[in-house]
């Protein structure tokens, strides 16, 4: 393990969170509140952890696989820690769990919160939960990859396929950098796109801001009450629609913006995501037609709750807790389905479900002609067996995580659905889940150990599991 | 540059390596999925599985907006019919691997009438390599500057020629020849010496010069100034049949033992001059009767690198030859090096140096001034070419009044065609070549030897 790069890069990880703090000083100044001071000294609390050692480049800088994973899992662990500094300086969450939960959700672009009513929270804090999922969302070391030439040579993708959501990790152009910029710049681009429509639709300027925030990085935390609910049907659409175009391949938005449609409409994962969400939209409104004035109103709380859970994002219009079991069972289920692979949602991701039901049906073929030959294809190529193999892997390890899960935050006392949904919801990053933790809930009731299961969820879903779970692997951190 | 490299082998990856070094952007095609991936991960470049002469596959790797399609695949025909299609679909220069000797012959006719920019052959580099080795025997390596006007050769300062303990300056006045110590190799360290350095015995000199001072300097310092006549060579592949032709040309008596009946009367063919023999060459008695001992030249051919390595090693014992052995892995080169076999080839590290320099060639069209760039010393040093097109601070000011940086020594100015060996009081001309010797890397312009 080459420790000194691994403490270079997470230094390096906490000066850009100190410079991310700066906008929320910059609405504590806005606003005139006394808690951008929690701001300041959570910043001169990371530069003091970070700049002493990032000043200078280890002179080795070799960089495998395992030092990857680790950094980055390290990386979202510091960052987490330091990020929730401000709720307890500012005293907006005093107990230091909380305040953990709180930022880890907001990173990993999960939307779960453990605050029973975030109105009366000062704007500053509102803003920097917001932007936690907007810094989250693409993942701070692809950012970092952008702004630094960290690394040479190939090390590079080593971050990358740590931080990465889905199976496999494709370039779009030639070097890993220029890869981030354009995420970057794709990122940067729709977000602001949202932005403008939601303006356009008057919403005030600091709503728009933290709602843009918290679409973009699928994330969820609203700053009222009711989360979307309360604004005009007009900005509910412009939610819905740019939450379904962030949970899209951003290899899609890379093919459009060079000109290649035919390649963007080829995309065999988006095809498949676009039309789950179809189907289940529908699905949804033919059962809840009667709870709505309109069956067009219908539709349109169906396609947000559709939007927000199979992106992962977990904004609310409605209270889903109370519709018919039929479309409460759809959207659990869609929880676990997440968006695309190279999306900023979270999640199995589509992609991933095609493999397994394809894996399957090629088994199933097997018994039927035992001597055929047959391969898995994706995308219109054949997928290798080691990815297929390491899907696999990953849903085992996932379905062993969730049923441990689900076992010790069971010691609480709640009902099964609470607790299942609680774990899937966080898990898959998505935020609300049903029942006690439904969308006008929150997950405060839980005690302190299950609340740490649930960060280490979080965690363990935006990172795609494999990172963190090296974490307590013992030959990680041996020499040899 | 955007540059595309069909053929993840041993040349391709290594090409790979050098040239992220340089910051290209690399897309690597291959059929073999496992080696794609690998040497795109490990060199940052993008990976594409599939037949590179394939139209789409081509498409998908950008070959639009590419700039140079380099096919290195192992075979000729894949080869050019990939730099023909991308030719045809792309804009890019192309730059194909021919190694058939039946096409050697026709490679002017071929680069010509197919439009590919470069050919390269990689065992006709390797004889070559071999060739100005056999002609300058005293050398470990030889790289040529200035249209060949200029030598940097690096030998092994051995006990008996008297270098230790003296300082650069001492044995320059001494010797009265116009070369210069460009570097100094001392266990594993490389330094650019300054006149007060103190050489050691066994360190190894790079030296710069002109061909007739070069030649000179090894004259006076009185190693091996016989000159080699004869070459023991073992294994008969492409590179030795190459190398007996160009050999017996310059009337070289030529001996190859080769293993194969079929192959040593193919070789007796194509090369009359020389002497086969059909005999393994690793009988000990059957090199010791074949001459071993007398032998001028001992070069190791085979196809294993570890029978090579062991057959100079036996020469070395029972011989006084100039010794050569090809090796075609390249991962333990260091460990070769301390081995003090004499010159060890590399014909897929060659191949890989010749496009290379062809890749800087069309980059300095582009951007820098640099002419040819040489990594020296396994790329703990460089040494550059630089012409001077227009005034700027470094030209028109005695040398000793350049503030230079550490560690970088103006070796030679290249005055139309005289070449100096620069003295303090020499200064650079608009229309001079300059050769820099440094172990500070991306120099992009003679500005950039001046400090900050």
């Amino acid at each position: 393990m080459n420790y000194s790069m691994i403490f270079y890069i997470i230094s390096w990880i906490l000066n850009v969170e100190a410079a991310l703090m700066v906008p929320s000083c910059i609405v504590a100044l806005l606003y005139k509140e006394t808690e951008g001071f929690a701001f300041l000294a959570s910043i001169v609390l990371c530069l003091l952890f970070g700049l002493p050692r990032s000043r200078k480049a280890p002179p080795n800088k070799v960089f495998y696989t395992r030092e990857g994973f680790v950094t980055v899992a390290l990386s979202w662990v510091c960052m987490s820690i330091m990020g929730a500094l401000p709720f307890v300086f500012s005293g907006a969450i005093p107990n230091l769990v909380d305040a953990l939960f709180e930022t880890v959700s907001g990173f990993t672009t999960t939307g779960a919160s453990i605050l029973p009513a975030v109105e009366g929270l000062p704007r500053c804090v509102l803003f920097w939960r917001s932007f936690t999922h907007w810094i989250g969302g693409m993942g701070v070391l692809v950012f970092l990859l952008c702004l630094l030439p960290l690394t040479g040579g190939g090390y590079h993708m080593n971050l990358m396929k740590a931080e990465s959501p889905g199976p496999s990790v494709s370039k779009l152009v030639p070097k890993v950098r220029s890869t981030a910029k354009i995420l970057y710049g794709i990122y940067i681009v729709l977000s602001v796109a949202e932005l403008i429509l939601l303006l356009a639709g008057r919403m005030p300027v600091f709503d728009a801001v933290c709602t843009t925030f918290g679409t973009a990085g699928t994330g969820g935390f609203g700053i009222k009450n009711d989360s979307i609910g309360g604004y005009s049907v007009y900005l509910q659409a412009v939610t819905t629609i740019f939450m379904i175009l962030f949970g899209v391949n951003f290899n899609v938005f890379f093919f459009l913006s060079i000109r290649k449609p035919k390649a963007a409409f080829e995309c065999e994962e988006a095809r498949w995501y676009l039309g789950i969400i179809a189907a289940s939209t529908l699905t949804i409104t033919f059962f809840i037609r009667d709870l709505y004035p309109s069956l067009l109103l219908a539709f349109h709380h169906a396609a947000f709750q559709v939007g927000s859970i199979i992106t992962t994002t977990g904004f609310a219009t409605a209270d889903f807790n109370l519709w018919p079991q039929v479309p409460r069972t759809i959207l659990v289920l869609l929880m676990f389905i997440g968006a695309c692979a190279g999306s900023t949602g979270g999640g199995i991701k589509v992609s991933r479900i095609l493999l397994m039901i394809r894996s399957v049906s090629r088994e199933l073929h097997q018994f039927i002609h035992p001597h055929s030959v047959n391969k898995v294809t994706l995308e219109g190529r054949t997928v290798e067996q080691a990815t297929l193999h390491s899907v696999h892997v990953f849903f085992i390890t996932y379905a062993l995580i969730f049923s441990v899960s689900v076992l010790i935050i069971g010691f609480d006392g709640f009902d099964l659905t609470t607790n299942f949904t609680a774990v899937a919801a966080t898990l898959n990053n998505i935020g609300p889940g049903l029942e006690l933790v439904g969308p006008t809930q929150n997950f405060a009731l839980f005690s302190p150990l299950s609340k740490l299961v649930l960060i280490f969820n979080m965690l363990a879903g935006r990172l795609e599991i494999f990172p963190l779970l090296l974490l307590f692997v013992k030959g990680t951190w041996k020499k040899f | 540059m955007k540059i595309i490299i069909v053929g993840c082998g041993k040349v391709g990856t290594s090409l790979a390596e050098r040239l992220s070094g340089e910051d290209h952007d690399l897309v690597m095609v291959d059929l073999n999925a496992k080696k794609v991936n690998d040497v795109s991960n490990r060199f940052d470049a993008m990976g594409i599985i599939g037949n590179g002469a394939s139209f789409n596959i081509q498409q998908e790797a950008g070959v639009d907006d590419a700039d140079l399609f380099i096919a290195v695949t192992g075979e000729d025909e894949l080869n050019l019919l990939c730099c023909l299609m991308a030719k045809k679909s792309g804009r890019c220069q192309t730059i194909a691997r021919v190694r058939n000797p039946l096409y050697s012959k026709e490679i002017r006719f071929i680069q010509e009438q197919l439009g590919i920019s470069m050919i390269i052959n990689p065992e006709l580099t390797a004889a070559r390599e071999i060739l100005k080795l056999l002609k300058f025997p005293s050398a470990i390596k030889i790289d040529t500057f200035a249209k060949g006007r200029v030598e940097l050769l690096r030998f092994r300062a051995k006990p008996e020629i008297g270098f230790g303990k003296k300082s650069v300056m001492e044995l320059i006045a001494k010797l009265k020849i116009d070369v210069l110590i460009c570097a100094v190799e001392r266990d594993g360290t490389v330094v650019i010496p300054n006149g007060s350095f103190i050489i050691e015995d066994n360190d190894i000199l790079s030296i710069v010069g002109s061909l007739e001072n070069t030649a000179q300097f090894f004259e006076k310092i009185g190693i091996r100034s016989k000159r080699v006549r004869n070459s023991l060579i073992v294994g008969g592949g492409t590179i030795a049949h190459y190398l007996a032709q160009s050999l017996l040309k310059i009337g070289f008596r030529v001996r190859i033992i080769e293993q194969k009946p079929e192959r040593c009367e193919y070789l007796s063919e194509v090369v009359p001059g020389a002497d086969i023999i059909n005999g393994d060459g690793s009988n000990r008695e059957l090199l010791l009767e074949e001459g071993l001992a007398s032998a001028d030249s001992f070069v190791a051919l085979t196809n294993m690198d570890e029978e090579n390595i062991f057959l100079t090693l036996y020469a070395k014992k029972n011989s006084n030859a100039k010794l050569i052995t090809k090796v075609n892995r390249i991962s333990f080169d260091d460990v070769i090096e301390s081995f003090d076999i004499g010159s060890v080839i590399y014909p897929k590290y060659l191949t890989a140096d010749y496009i290379l320099q062809y890749v800087r060639a069309r980059q300095n069209s582009i951007g820098s001034s640099v002419e040819t760039l040489y990594k020296l010393l396994d790329g703990r040093a460089e040494a550059l070419e630089f012409s001077i097109r227009e005034p700027s601070a470094v030209t028109g000011v005695p040398l000793m009044d350049l503030n230079l940086k550490d560690n970088l020594l103006i070796c030679c100015i290249n005055r139309k065609g005289t070449i100096l060996t620069p003295r303090g009081q020499n200064k650079i001309q608009v229309g001079d070549t300059v050769i820099i010797v440094t172990t500070n890397e991306g120099l992009r312009d003679i500005r950039d030897i001046l400090k900050e």
